[in-house]
């Protein structure tokens, strides 16, 4: 059970495979897998696999949470819910007057927020007013939808696994369906990313923080994460919930969302793939034909903020009533660095199966902690984190953690890795390629995955050829470069009974 | 298809990335309707979703697996695939945590672990990790109500290498002693680290409203049951399970079928018969009708759990009860996801439906998350949207959309090679026609709208159910007394055994 996982770095570590196997998948890969970029940037991606009369896909916009300011964190997520509500066709009875009605929302909206987010001079009563009209708007707009029509066509044309998720890095859409439907869904993902419409937006973003109730507010382990990535990050966006800041999911607005979607949603910062029973040279025409609707827009700003190096240990200490927990972080180059697949043989060799170093010493033979592991997060674009976590063994603290942790990064920096240790995580690493070879989502998301970072699906098998040139020097050079106090960030859960008379729990300090 | 277990704690309700919904049940899935107009697409953009030509579907037959039955009662289920050079299996053997003694619960669990973990006469589990991690191979055990499994996965090339090891521990698992301490000290941490996360307790908590908390399906593990299992009730359980006649063979991947059925012949043909596992009859009863509390100061969100007893799968009505559980609460178009998610944005997460077991009642369950401020408004949503479907006015359209969708993703069941030996093996292991899956879709297409109506106003029960509710009492926007008499659960973790045995220690009503 992975805990920290979805980041692509953290992916590679199980995607690398000896250098004759992977030659011959690439081969047998290139036979059928067609790739096209089409006028307007987008590209597209088919694998033929024809093991039963289905496919699907993956669709992947190159804009997450990252891509919000300050006031308006969470818009990334709140985008991507808003891609289920449907098109000018689909979700309404009335399209001009729904259109109508939600420009009413949204002056409403705005002159409800001006109002309430005055400094100086609110009036409350004016803002209760506001809220009443912008409350009555919303209703009269609500009078035009057809509540999830969009998902509801998918779901009885027999979509399954119908989902989507926002990460820092990307945001990602996916299901599968039967292969009659695949010019249907050509014209529901199409009309999607065309014509996308704000309706229901107030409500869903009672939904959204709903979502952030359950696994932040409410979770130990998420409010212990989103403490410590705002610790380890004082300037990037990695230090910012994807879920969004409690403020700015009460104040951002359906004007706000569609235009991040304008700015991000460009063709060009989008991969699609499709993997199952299709004919790539017979549907690619029908596919650009749906596809090639999406207008060209210009490629968003690059990201200028650049973390500045740490030069202090960072401490959060949260006092919960739950058990403890232990992690720490210490910052490391993004995913084009050289050292990329330096770290992922640390991640393996810390934390694969019953064999790492971390569940050996720390679970196995000390026997103060259930679980005990380390990788690299939260994502991998931009310089980011390589954690090690431990869950204490009952009767033992989140601070015995630390001390056994370090004697393992002490040994990676003094001693090298046996040759038996490499050699098994080069052959695992192979075995787990092949092991996800084996069904349309799976495939359709890694290759997309790969084609939109590296330019190229076939880095899916290259990465190995990188991964086998690591050495113990390596391991030894990089832990060296990367363990340091001065680089290190700590958060901890330290378990406190309620005192009856306070007995809210969460409270945190930041030393 | 293989169970491998979690090697570890699965704390993975952090969400580092956001996704659009939480999981709801799935049901099992029905063959795609023949759909007409195989009209070829002219490429040209259709006006609307409905003008998308579709096809009709490739035609597929599912390959079999090879079924036998050898002269001691063992079935063996042989399932070629060559896409990839991997050969993976399990073995599924009667007899599980509801068949062990009350005052040792966790038995069977700690069986499991320990059965990998402590090795085999020749080889420690250690040794065995070594072995297994040098050659990318994997074999876990596992354990669940009614069966013990032992599962591998190995690359065609290392088969003959890491069969024997299987066959090894099953014959001569050791269970030694320094590796049951090592499961017992963890299976305590687990235990200790029960109440830290709300959906855990609201899981756990509704099973023992609707089952009992002395039901063999609903009861816990405690510190005093686990301590109370010896080295000698491993070894016994061992014995009393692994017979040819209680287990069903199943291995899928890049093998002859025909040259494998011979060798197993050889394996498995000389082990004697052994005695049939025999299940003591279990009785349920439905749960006492009330609200009942469990107080969480820690978190800002209620989860919310109305239950009572369900139907087993060889009912006649669970066709129609399929349907309604679809249209009711189980996908996006269901009346629960609608007005609660949708229209009132009252939860991010919100379903359920009737259960349906394979060989006992399942539990009735709709389950949502809610701001502490709208815990009532939230049992008032539900009630109101359970009162509606069984006045029965479910429409003829509500009822099409939901079979749909129930067939057109039917195929999904069987999609994969090893999908189709799963349900296979899952058929013969509950005594059901092989065909059952083609008797369920011929089923389905028969339900009426009359059939949901009926079904929901037999098995639903508003007024009757037990409503459990975990959360933070002091934000209620009601007292849970305006909706009757409160029962308090007392979650404390007993740390020896009560005086009085029986589960009411942690059920006991308060006032």
């Amino acid at each position: 059970m992975k805990i920290f996982v979805r980041s692509l770095a953290f992916l590679i570590c199980f995607l690398s495979v000896a250098t004759t196997v992977h030659a011959q998948d690439i081969a047998s890969f290139e036979k059928r897998i067609t790739v096209k970029k089409l006028a307007n940037g987008l590209t597209i991606i088919l694998m033929e696999r024809p093991e039963a009369p289905v496919f699907s896909f993956f669709t992947r916009v190159d804009a997450g949470s990252v891509q919000e300011i300050p006031g308006s964190t969470g818009l990334a997520h709140m985008f991507e819910h808003m891609a289920f509500k449907g098109t000018h066709e689909i979700g309404t009875t009335n399209w001009p007057a729904e259109k109508a009605a939600l420009e009413k929302v949204e002056t409403a909206y705005n002159a409800y927020l001006h109002e309430k987010l005055k400094e100086v001079g609110r009036d409350d009563k004016k803002v209760a007013e506001l809220e009443k009209a912008w409350q009555d708007a919303t209703t009269a707009a609500d009078e035009y939808v057809v509540p999830n029509q969009f998902p509801e066509i998918v779901e009885s044309e027999g979509g399954v696994g119908l989902n989507a998720s926002t990460d820092r890095d990307e945001t990602t859409y996916f299901y599968s369906l039967p292969e009659n439907r695949l010019e249907l869904w050509a014209y529901l993902e199409s009309e999607r990313f065309l014509e996308p419409v704000m309706r229901e937006f107030y409500k869903e973003r009672d939904v959204v923080y709903e979502e952030r109730r359950m696994s932040v507010d409410s979770s130990p382990q998420g409010r212990l994460l989103e403490q410590f990535l705002a610790a380890a990050y004082t300037a990037h966006p990695y230090g910012r919930p994807v879920v969004g800041w409690p403020s700015d999911l009460h104040a951002f607005s359906a004007t706000d969302a569609i235009n991040f979607f304008h700015k991000y949603y460009v063709p060009a910062n989008m991969v699609i793939a499709l993997v199952g029973d299709l004919k790539p040279a017979e549907v690619m025409p029908m596919l650009e034909k749906y596809f090639g609707r999406i207008p060209t827009r210009p490629a968003p700003e690059p990201l200028r903020v650049k973390e500045p190096p740490q030069e202090s240990l960072r401490t959060v200490v949260i006092r919960d009533r739950s058990q403890p927990i232990y992690l720490e972080g210490y910052h490391r180059p993004d995913f084009h660095d050289l050292d990329d697949p330096v770290y992922d043989v640390l991640a393996d060799l810390l934390s694969k199966g019953r064999t790492s170093r971390l569940y050996r010493s720390l679970v196995r033979d000390k026997r103060i902690a259930i679980e005990a592991q380390g990788g690299s997060f939260p994502g991998s674009k931009y310089p980011n984190l390589f954690y090690f976590y431990a869950v204490p063994t009952q009767g033992h603290t989140a601070d015995e953690m630390a001390g056994p942790i370090h004697d393992e990064i002490e040994k990676l920096k003094t001693h090298d890795v046996s040759d038996d240790e490499l050699q098994s995580i080069k052959t695992r690493a192979k075995a787990d390629l092949i092991r996800e070879l084996g069904n349309n989502q799976g495939l359709a998301q890694e290759l997309c995955e790969y084609q939109a970072l590296y330019g190229d699906w076939r880095e899916l098998f290259r990465q190995i050829d990188d991964l086998d040139k690591v050495t113990k020097a390596d391991i030894r050079r990089v832990a060296n470069k990367t363990f340091n106090e001065e680089n290190r960030t700590v958060a901890k859960i330290v378990t406190e009974e309620p005192k009856p008379e306070s007995p809210a729990g969460g409270k945190g300090e930041q030393q | 298809m293989n169970r491998f277990k979690a090697l570890l704690l699965p704390l993975s309700a952090i969400l580092l990335n956001t996704v659009l919904a939480a999981q709801v049940p799935e049901s099992p899935r029905t063959k795609p309707a023949p759909t007409a107009t195989p009209a070829a697409s002219t490429h040209e953009i259709p006006k609307s979703w409905e003008k998308v030509p579709i096809p009709t579907l490739h035609k597929f037959k599912p390959q079999e697996p090879r079924r036998i039955e050898l002269p001691n009662g063992m079935v063996i289920f042989l399932q070629e695939n060559h896409e990839l050079p991997l050969i993976e299996g399990d073995i599924r053997i009667r007899g599980g945590s509801r068949d062990e003694p009350a005052d040792k619960v966790g038995l069977v669990a700690l069986y499991a672990d320990v059965w990998r973990t402590g090795g085999t006469k020749n080889k420690t589990g250690d040794e065995l990790d070594d072995f297994l991690e040098a050659h990318a191979a994997r074999i876990e055990a596992s354990s669940n109500t009614d069966s013990t499994f032992l599962a591998w996965s190995s690359l065609k090339d290392n088969f003959d290498q890491v069969f024997p090891v299987l066959l090894d521990l099953l014959v001569h698992p050791e269970f030694r002693q320094d590796k049951i301490d090592l499961t017992k000290q963890q299976f305590a941490s687990f235990i200790s680290r029960r109440n830290d996360d709300v959906d855990e307790i609201a899981g756990r908590e509704s099973t023992k409203l609707a089952y009992g908390a002395d039901n063999p399906y609903a009861r816990n593990a405690e510190y005093y049951t686990v301590n109370a299992i010896t080295r000698d009730d491993l070894i016994q359980w061992h014995k009393r399970t692994i017979a040819p006649a209680n287990m069903i063979f199943g291995m899928a991947g890049d093998f002859d079928s025909v040259a494998m059925e011979q060798k197993l012949r050889e394996v498995f043909g000389g082990m004697p018969k052994g005695d049939p596992f025999v299940s003591e009859p279990i009785a349920f009863h439905n749960p006492k009708p009330g609200i009942y509390f469990v107080e969480k100061s820690d978190v800002n969100q209620s989860d919310i759990n109305m239950i009572e007893l369900g139907i087993d799968r060889h009912n006649p009505d669970l066709f129609a009860v399929e349907v309604m559980n679809q249209l009711f609460g189980g996908s996006f178009a269901s009346r629960l996801f609608i007005s609660i998610r949708t229209r009132q944005g009252l939860a991010y997460s919100v379903g359920g439906g009737i259960g349906a077991s394979f060989d006992h009642t399942g539990i009735t369950r709709f389950a949502m998350g809610t701001k502490s401020g709208t815990t009532a408004a939230g049992i008032e949503a539900l009630r109101k949207e359970m009162d509606r479907l069984i006045t029965g006015n479910v429409t003829a359209q509500e009822v099409k959309t939901a079979k749909d969708a129930i067939l057109n993703s039917f195929i999904f069941a069987f999609d994969s090679k090893e999908k189709v030996l799963s349900e296979r093996m899952r058929y013969e292991f509950y005594g059901y026609p092989a065909d059952f899956l083609e008797q369920y879709r011929t089923n389905i297409e028969k339900v009426t709208s009359a059939d949901v109506d009926r079904v929901a106003r037999k098995y639903l029960h508003p007024a009757k159910m037990a409503v459990l509710v975990v959360g933070n009492a002091k934000d209620f926007d009601k007292e849970l007394s305006t909706f009757g008499k409160v029962t308090t659960i007392d979650i404390a973790i007993p740390q020896k055994k009560p005086e009085k045995q029986t589960g009411q220690l942690e059920s006991a009503p308060r006032k």
